[in-house]
């Protein structure tokens, strides 16, 4: 049974990152991410960026911190199967990287080919060198990532925090 | 001037060290990204600098490296130097680039239309895939293929002084060049452009 919790995580998520200064947004959108885009998209200090393929998104926060810009790159865990690649060079050059990962396959899911990347989705962020997270409730999304992004930002690490389906699918706000 | 010319037929007579030398000879403080292999010897042999960011992995991600730079950093030049072959696997970036309308950001495509690093296989340009026309298909502000020493020059304008985002594509001819290779040590490569660029208090 879907707990009615009234906590806006998409918002908290949303304060954070203006409280964070950050400046870039690389995104490919997913329903579970739909309100978080919609907010960073109306503030004028931040840069939205829809991406075609989410490694794209990989390399872009490359750039944006060679820069001296922050930035947070959100996704469904199927795009995480298209940053393998890219997140090498985040490895091996030790690019922050902060990932906020909204999951399919895990939690009643309906369609089969949501599963595979779904289950795949930590253990093959683990393998190419990010720290991975998850926030399984909505009351525990904004400190999560929080953490995450001190992670990131503080000690010069990948992470990505995959936000349970359970969350994503039981409505979060009003 | 050759624009998103899906052509097979023209004599390619550029030579790759002396194009990408006139190309990095006036940078100024331009901040530049060079894609693995090739371009990345090319722009080393010309000489290094500190605010070259050479990539030795990551492929297909250059250019949203230098767009990503470009947007936190608007006030200064960005230029993509990369090839033909690490383009194409990008090619969806150019799309993400021509929405977001960089207009300090040019990408420039040194197209000797084979992959060097693995055996001079041919790629996906040397049968009539055209970069500079996905390009221009993607929103950049202009795009063009040079073929001649004028064409070259022309582009270079475009490098440095079009508005944004611009492509240039560069047909040069497949020969091999001294391997000139930068440090190919990631951190380093990556705290000497931010010490550089963002000073010394930076951090990594």
């Amino acid at each position: 049974m879907a707990k009615t919790s009234a906590v806006d995580w998409p918002k908290q998520l949303y304060q954070l990152l203006v409280r964070e200064k950050v400046t870039q947004v690389a995104y490919v959108p997913d329903a579970g991410h739909k309100r978080l885009i919609e907010l960073c998209r109306a503030r004028r200090s931040m840069r939205c960026i829809p991406l075609t393929s989410e490694e794209e998104g990989v390399a872009l926060l490359a750039g944006a911190w060679l820069g001296g810009a922050r930035g947070v790159l959100l996704m469904q865990s199927s795009g995480v199967g298209n940053c393998i690649n890219m997140l090498g060079m985040i490895q091996e050059c030790r690019f922050p990287l902060l990932v906020l990962v909204t999951m399919r396959g895990e939690w009643g899911e309906f369609n089969p080919w949501q599963v595979p990347m779904g289950q795949a989705t930590e253990s093959v962020l683990e393998n190419a060198g990010v720290i991975v997270q998850r926030a399984d409730e909505a009351e525990r999304v904004v400190e999560t990532v929080q953490s995450a992004w001190r992670l990131a930002y503080d000690a010069y690490r990948a992470v990505a925090v995959l936000v349970s389906q359970r969350v994503i699918g039981a409505k979060a706000f009003k | 001037m050759v624009e998103g010319n899906f052509s097979v037929s023209q004599r390619i007579t550029l030579r790759r060290r002396r194009a990408v030398a006139s190309i990095l000879a006036p940078r100024g403080d331009a901040l530049l990204v060079t894609g693995l292999g090739s371009t990345t010897w090319d722009a080393f042999a010309h000489g290094d600098h500190d605010l070259n960011f050479y990539t030795w992995g990551g492929m297909g991600g250059a250019a949203m490296i230098g767009l990503g730079l470009a947007i936190a950093q608007t006030k200064r030049r960005v230029v993509v130097l990369t090839g033909d072959g690490e383009m194409l696997m990008g090619l969806g970036s150019l799309a993400t680039i021509g929405v977001q309308r960089a207009a300090n950001l040019a990408v420039v495509v040194i197209d000797n239309e084979r992959y060097g690093e693995t055996g001079q296989q041919e790629t996906h340009t040397h049968f009539g895939v055209s970069i500079a026309g996905v390009g221009l298909a993607s929103g950049f502000r202009d795009a063009v293929t040079a073929y001649t020493r004028a064409q070259l020059n022309d582009a270079i304008d475009l490098i440095y002084d079009g508005q944004g985002p611009v492509l240039a594509v560069v047909k040069v001819r497949p020969e091999s060049e001294p391997l000139t290779l930068p440090d190919r040590d990631g951190p380093y490569l990556k705290g000497r452009f931010r010490e550089a660029l963002l000073g010394r208090a930076s951090g990594p």
